[in-house]
């Protein structure tokens, strides 16, 4: 038994990353295809939307054949898919290989964007919690270079959110929206879509200069200074807009255009990932957590610590008003209520689940966190019960998380897993 | 000619003279020592040379320019490097990493480089690279390049804290007890080491030692510390046989 299960790990160990985003997208395609009557067939009323566990919870006798479906629709097809194509996938990835890294990368986030639009395209609540799920990894990366590979400990990132999903909704509502306040659009809708990714990077950007309000009288010296400042800083953040007129205070900004639709989100959180393991891979990034380690050290070796966490701490607030604005425009509702202190603990969670100082670390947290959260929906209170038991045991088990000190190496990530010549 | 320039320095912690009076003149080249009974001061001299302290009186000069009140990283990156008496590694680094940091001043692609991945940043990596292969060879633990500093043996550990000192290209090391704790293997090694880096990058070399034997190897002109002060300076042979050094720090019944 045991033979098998190695053999098996073996063979599967040669599928590169291709091989799955190839094999995961026959699988939602077949859910596409044949999903609605093999779910009337096993007992289903319809396809479950998220991997059948509101199903299973609200109804436990269905669980068998919630289960059945999960095996038959994604872990059969994309196992048996992934085996059988090693050698056409490992050639495959062997000739993208050869292109410049820019194509071969384009490629398979090609691959996995079509696997998740299919996968979405299922029902509109799929594409609610994926574009959510997306902006939660943005905003957990963000807060990982500032809690993980800087080491020091920031709570205002749903500060920071509130200010880029402000700063961004005020542009698009501003310029684009006939509204009460703002009066009637200064701009024809039609360059609406052109000009989002300005409004976003404007969010960014007033974020970031919420940071260094943050920034300068914290990073002075070490220690708890940062935490306790800038848990001062979201509150002073979410009562000022309460206070707002201009935004509707604590009724809230409503009415953004639709334009944060799903390869826009996805778009830009390939943007956030990009650039952030750019930076912690650099050596200007490597000093962050050589200050984490040993600021004395790390000043002896020439590095300006003081602007190390600086431009650390702004780059951060960037990223997490960037996502803010996405959030305000996949929801087109905002209200100051939203990001208070129930999003810094899901945030938190995010990051200390998932694994410090690694940019993997933050996917997993991101993702498996939001789905927790989406999945447990049905067992309503019990849900902020059931989650922070889950990130206790992972804190006392691995008290740096899932996947702690992994470093994103792409092209390991990309390349073939056996040589082209070599057959199965 | 001396680059480094030390004038009646003295510091306080709060009520304490630590250092008193303190001069040094050190020029291109030259091996000093620094010798004393614990708490004498030496790495308090140290890190007020390095700029984690500043000098209540008193100023250091470096090529005649006054550096006392500037940041440690920028007198750093003037070419005064250190190492530490109790092992400042990052223990979650690998050791080339700890080399690369050591360049970090000297980087010139700048944070759009950093976001961005820009080809000049990759050229600019990959030479840093190459210097810290280098040196990583000279100090013999290229074979650890990818290992994290914190599953090293101690004689390794003390030798990639040498490397990432020499890896700012300094004009002067300053050692704080480079052979504490050391076997005498590794003592031999290590003093290989410091010797090399003396005679074939021509530092200028100011140590703290406790082993009288590697000081008096080592120094040309040795300096002897008690409560702040210097008491004594000179030759090795002066130094064995002054009889304050040997009142306050060699001992009487056995000078060496």
């Amino acid at each position: 038994m045991r033979l098998v299960i190695r053999n098996i790990r073996v063979s599967f160990s040669r599928v590169p990353l291709l091989g799955w985003l190839f094999s995961a997208l026959i699988a939602v395609a077949l859910e596409r295809l044949v999903g609605s009557p093999l779910a009337l067939a096993l007992g289903l009323q319809k396809i479950p939307v998220l991997f059948g566990f509101a199903i299973m919870l609200k109804n436990p006798m269905l669980i068998p054949s919630a289960i059945l479906y999960l095996l038959l629709v994604y872990v059969l097809p994309t196992g048996v898919t992934a085996r059988l194509c090693i050698s056409l996938t490992n050639r495959l990835a062997a000739r993208l290989f050869r292109f410049p890294m820019v194509v071969t990368v384009a490629i398979h986030l090609a691959f996995l964007y079509a696997t998740l639009h299919m996968w979405a395209g299922i029902s509109d609540y799929r594409v609610l919690v994926l574009k959510l799920t997306l902006i939660a990894i943005m905003v957990t990366l963000s807060l990982n270079v500032v809690n993980g590979y800087m080491g020091e400990f920031s709570c205002s990132h749903p500060g920071f959110m509130a200010l880029g999903a402000y700063g961004a909704s005020v542009f698009t509502v501003g310029l684009f929206v006939d509204e009460r306040f703002f009066g009637a659009a200064f701009l024809p809708p039609a360059l609406g879509p052109f000009l989002f990714p300005v409004a976003l990077i404007l969010g960014g950007f007033v974020a970031s200069l919420g940071a260094l309000a943050v920034a300068i009288p914290s990073f002075r010296t070490r220690g708890d200074y940062l935490a306790i400042i800038s848990l001062a800083f979201m509150f002073i953040i979410k009562s000022l807009l309460e206070n707002l007129e201009f935004v509707r205070g604590p009724r809230g900004l409503s009415g953004q255009p639709d334009w944060a639709n799903l390869p826009t989100v996805f778009l830009w959180t390939v943007l956030c990932v990009w650039s952030v393991n750019n930076f912690v891979r650099s050596t200007i990034g490597k000093a962050l957590n050589a200050v984490r380690d040993n600021e004395m050290a790390a000043d002896a070796m020439t590095v300006d610590t003081r602007r190390t966490k600086i431009v650390a701490f702004l780059f951060a607030a960037f990223w997490a008003g960037v996502a803010g604005g996405l959030f305000a425009h996949v929801l087109r509702y905002i209200n100051p209520a939203t990001f208070g202190i129930q999003k810094l603990a899901e945030v938190l969670a995010m990051v200390y689940f998932g694994g410090l100082n690694s940019v993997y670390g933050s996917i997993v947290g991101a993702v498996s966190i939001s789905l927790l959260e989406e999945a447990l929906r049905p067992l309503e209170i019990f849900k902020w019960i059931i989650i922070p038991l889950l990130l206790i045991l992972v804190m006392i088990f691995r008290p740096t998380g899932l996947v702690a000190f992994k470093e994103l190496n792409v092209t390991n990530l990309l390349q073939p897993k056996q040589n082209p010549g070599e057959e199965v | 000619m001396p680059f480094l320039r030390i004038h009646k320095m003295s510091h306080d912690f709060g009520g304490l003279r630590a250092v008193q009076n303190y001069d040094l003149e050190i020029g291109f080249g030259q091996v000093r020592g620094l010798i004393g009974p614990n708490g004498a001061g030496k790495t308090t001299i140290f890190n007020l040379i390095t700029g984690i302290y500043k000098p209540t009186e008193g100023e250091i000069l470096l090529d005649g320019r006054k550096i006392n009140g500037l940041q440690p990283h920028q007198i750093a990156s003037m070419g005064v490097s250190r190492t530490f008496q109790n092992l400042l590694l990052w223990r979650h680094m690998t050791v080339l990493e700890h080399v690369k940091m050591a360049h970090y001043s000297k980087i010139r692609y700048g944070l759009f480089g950093a976001f961005f991945g820009t080809t000049k940043r990759h050229r600019e990596e990959a030479e840093v690279e190459e210097k810290a292969y280098k040196l990583l060879e000279m100090m013999g633990i290229r074979h650890l390049s990818d290992q994290v500093v914190l599953n090293l043996p101690y004689g390794a550990q003390r030798r990639v804290e040498m490397a990432r000192a020499l890896a700012t290209e300094p004009r002067i090391l300053l050692l704080d007890e480079p052979t504490a704790g050391m076997n005498p293997e590794e003592l031999v090694q290590i003093m290989e080491i410091i010797r090399r880096a003396h005679e074939e990058l021509g530092l200028a070399i100011l140590l703290i030692e406790h082993r009288m034997k590697v000081v008096m190897e080592l120094c040309e002109i040795i300096q002897t510390l008690d409560f702040g002060e210097v008491i004594a300076e000179g030759t090795p042979e002066e130094i064995q046989n002054n009889p304050r050094v040997i009142d306050a720090y060699l001992g009487k019944e056995r000078a060496i």
